[in-house]
């Protein structure tokens, strides 16, 4: 018999006894607020973990991302180009200063470039947790999963009216509960550790900054 | 594995007791923790609710475990993701030798994982020639000593910065002497970036597995658990089998009531999603995902209606945290894989009640730990269950090493005092006995001198209760 039949096999042997215990998820639902005010939650909780937040409307964000990646003198900045968020910004790039990467190759083409010499990643987020503060985002074809791993800094575009005011809110929201792309993932802060002596140190193996560009618009 | 020998726990605690380093190590630590949890839950009567739900959501998927594994398994299969079975650590173990065998792997980078470590799969990898590297920088730090993890969530909690700056500036090539945790944090950076890019694999753990969607959901603050799962070519993820979870609106609550109650954080830095390898179009993840599902002992666990409770632990390490025991011991002393209270039942469970019932004995039965865990398992209960069962053969029983534990000393000690009692003349003659020549008695007498080593001889009354009420005109009794 396999491991698998032997497993189960006894597994069942035991299962099934009794009523299932019902759920009561009231708790979960509790957790609402206004749309300014999820602004602000999302904003307290990830500032509380060192993510940076730069204000910006729907038409003048590409200056914006441009404007931070001047001033701390980034020389490239990697995105994917055919995403709704890179295309955009591609789309308003002046050349000079800051150079614009696009990720439009397999990553083994390009490896050993992304983890020594991109110093920023672009992406966009397909929504927000006021909850707790955090970032939805789904890699895909057109924004690898790498773009906001890799590279020191991510800066992610977030429009206010996708905020949602919990995970448990948002899983449902975006029709994650029933079917889910091969990655998705939920980010709050940049990578950190409290492994020494419980200090916290930020910029361990991800990236050091998350820069949030928070579009507003929800008037 | 310890199933030839008789470890003391005893014998370990009085050792680590012994060390006052270590003692300030877990004491500053444990004490942050607690009150970082307490401040996380301000409202009870939300967190008893909390707690509520996530006990029913995992009794739940437990009371339908082997139809959640069969649909976690087909999902898994459609989304790419490959699936695999072993009933025992070492059938795991070669499972996984022979993935990375089969792709020419050579070396890894590991995600922290639990259950790799009840494997002790990075020994058998290095055994067959394949480099495992920690990621995880506690599990780094640890790994650089060739030592195992104190805590399930913080496995290098056990040491403090001086002692990692030390080590740190002898490991690692070219390090200079540093006790600034940034710059310690910066130097493993620097290493493991370069073994992430150049690995074959990658091999994680999993907190839930989610049947409906065929998802493997990963928390982690680092980084390191995003970098070993997407960016070797190959990733193996391995699970005990109690990890799945019916769908992903049940996984909310958990994961809410799990980084809160393991280092009092509202939310994980990420929170991974992986529901298959790389896919259609995409430039980059990992070409093949596979998973193992490990038994090692648990469907022996399910099969007991109260022992199955042990099962629904999301590993988050409340209950060390906040034990008393384990607060002054620390995690090595238990010599187990997963230490403290939790480890004080799940072990003597997977290794046998009767090779590891000293651990069951290391316990006061205070319950701090049942009052913070999040899926409020009975654990001082499932204690005095597996006391009993250490020393008596229950036909029906199913624990691993029943009865083994009995010892002809204790054996004969009860029989003894058994025969006493059940005769009331002799009864009142050793009562007399102990009265009038108990305090006679020396400390360093037989099975006393255990007693007095850390405490004050008791000393018996000069009479006993039903001499003093007869001798003031009561009933015989």
């Amino acid at each position: 018999m396999s491991s698998r039949s032997a497993i189960l096999e006894r597994l069942r042997a035991t299962a099934g006894g009794g009523p299932l215990p019902t759920l009561n998820p009231a708790v979960m639902e509790r957790r609402h607020w206004s749309a300014p005010e999820r602004v602000v939650r999302l904003r307290k909780g990830m500032e509380a973990v060192h993510t940076e937040f730069l204000e910006a409307k729907p038409a003048t964000w590409p200056d914006v991302v441009r404007t931070f990646c001047e001033s701390e003198g980034l020389k490239n900045l990697l995105l994917g180009p055919t995403s709704e968020a890179g295309g955009a910004l591609a789309a308003t790039w002046a050349p000079g200063g800051t150079q614009l990467v696009a990720y439009d190759r397999p990553v083994e083409a390009f490896k050993t470039e992304l983890f020594t010499s991109i110093e920023a990643g672009f992406t966009g987020t397909v929504g927000g947790i006021a909850e707790t503060g955090g970032l939805l985002l789904m890699p895909g074809p057109q924004e690898p999963r790498l773009l906001s791993l890799v590279p020191p800094i991510h800066l992610a575009l977030l429009r206010a009216s996708t905020i949602q005011d919990s995970f448990w809110s948002a899983v449902q929201a975006l029709g994650w509960t029933r079917s889910l792309p091969p990655n998705a993932l939920m980010i709050s802060g940049p990578s950190k550790t409290a492994d020494i002596e419980q200090t916290l140190a930020y910029g361990v193996h991800g990236p050091k900054r998350l820069v949030v560009v928070l579009v507003d618009d929800l008037t | 594995m310890h199933a030839d020998t008789d470890i003391l726990f005893r014998d370990s605690a009085s050792q680590a007791l012994l060390d006052p380093q270590l003692r300030a190590n877990f004491r500053r630590a444990m004490d942050g923790l607690m009150a970082k949890r307490k401040a996380q839950f301000p409202d009870p009567q939300d967190l008893q609710e909390l707690r509520e739900l996530s006990t029913a959501i995992r009794s739940r998927s437990l009371l339908n475990l082997p139809t959640l594994l069969e649909q976690l398994e087909t999902n898994l299969t459609r989304n790419g993701i490959q699936v695999h079975w072993a009933e025992t650590c070492d059938e795991a173990n070669q499972l996984i030798l022979g993935l990375l065998q089969a792709r020419g792997a050579k070396t890894l980078v590991k995600g922290k994982s639990m259950v790799s470590e009840e494997m002790h799969l990075n020994a058998f990898l290095e055994a067959h020639g394949i480099e495992a590297l920690e990621s995880d920088l506690g599990e780094y730090i640890i790994q650089l000593d060739d030592e195992t993890p104190s805590h399930i969530i913080m496995p290098a909690i056990h040491k403090n910065k001086d002692q990692i700056a030390r080590q740190f500036s002898q490991k690692i090539k070219d390090a200079k002497y540093t006790e600034d945790v940034d710059e310690l944090t910066a130097m493993a950076r620097k290493v493991l970036r370069q073994k992430f890019l150049d690995a074959d694999a990658g091999i994680s753990g999993v907190n839930f597995a989610v049947a409906e969607t065929g998802t493997l959901c990963l928390v982690e603050n680092e980084g390191n658990g995003r970098m070993s799962t997407h960016v070797p070519p190959l990733h193996i993820a391995v699970m005990g089998l109690e990890k799945v979870v019916a769908n992903l609106e049940e996984v909310a609550p958990l994961y809410a009531i799990l980084t809160r109650s393991a280092t009092g954080q509202a939310v994980s830095t990420y929170f991974n999603l992986i529901t298959g390898p790389r896919g259609e179009g995409e430039l980059d993840g990992p070409q093949e995902v596979h998973l193992v599902i490990l038994d090692n002992g648990r469907s022996r666990i399910y099969a007991d209606p109260q022992l199955q409770a042990t099962l629904r632990c999301i590993r988050c390490g409340a209950c060390m945290n906040h034990c008393p025991v384990y607060t002054r011991v620390g995690g090595h002393a238990y010599e187990a894989v997963y230490p403290g209270p939790i480890g004080k039942i799940l072990t003597p469970q997977m290794e046998g009640v009767g090779v590891r019932h000293d651990l069951l004995h290391g316990s006061s039965l205070c319950g701090a730990c049942s009052e913070v865990c999040p899926v409020q398992i009975p654990i001082p209960d499932i204690i005095v269950r597996l006391r009993r069962e250490a020393t008596h053969t229950v036909a029906t029983s199913s624990v691993m090493g029943k009865g083994s534990g009995r010892t002809s000393t204790e054996d004969w000690a009860w029989r003894i005092w058994a025969g006493v009692l059940k005769r009331p003349a002799l009864y009142r003659l050793a009562t007399w006995f102990a009265t009038r020549f108990g305090r006679a008695l020396p400390g360093s007498a037989p099975l006393l001198k255990h007693w007095t080593a850390h405490r004050t001889k008791p000393v018996p009354a000069k009479r006993s209760l039903s001499e003093r009420i007869r001798a003031e005109g009561g009933p015989y009794v």
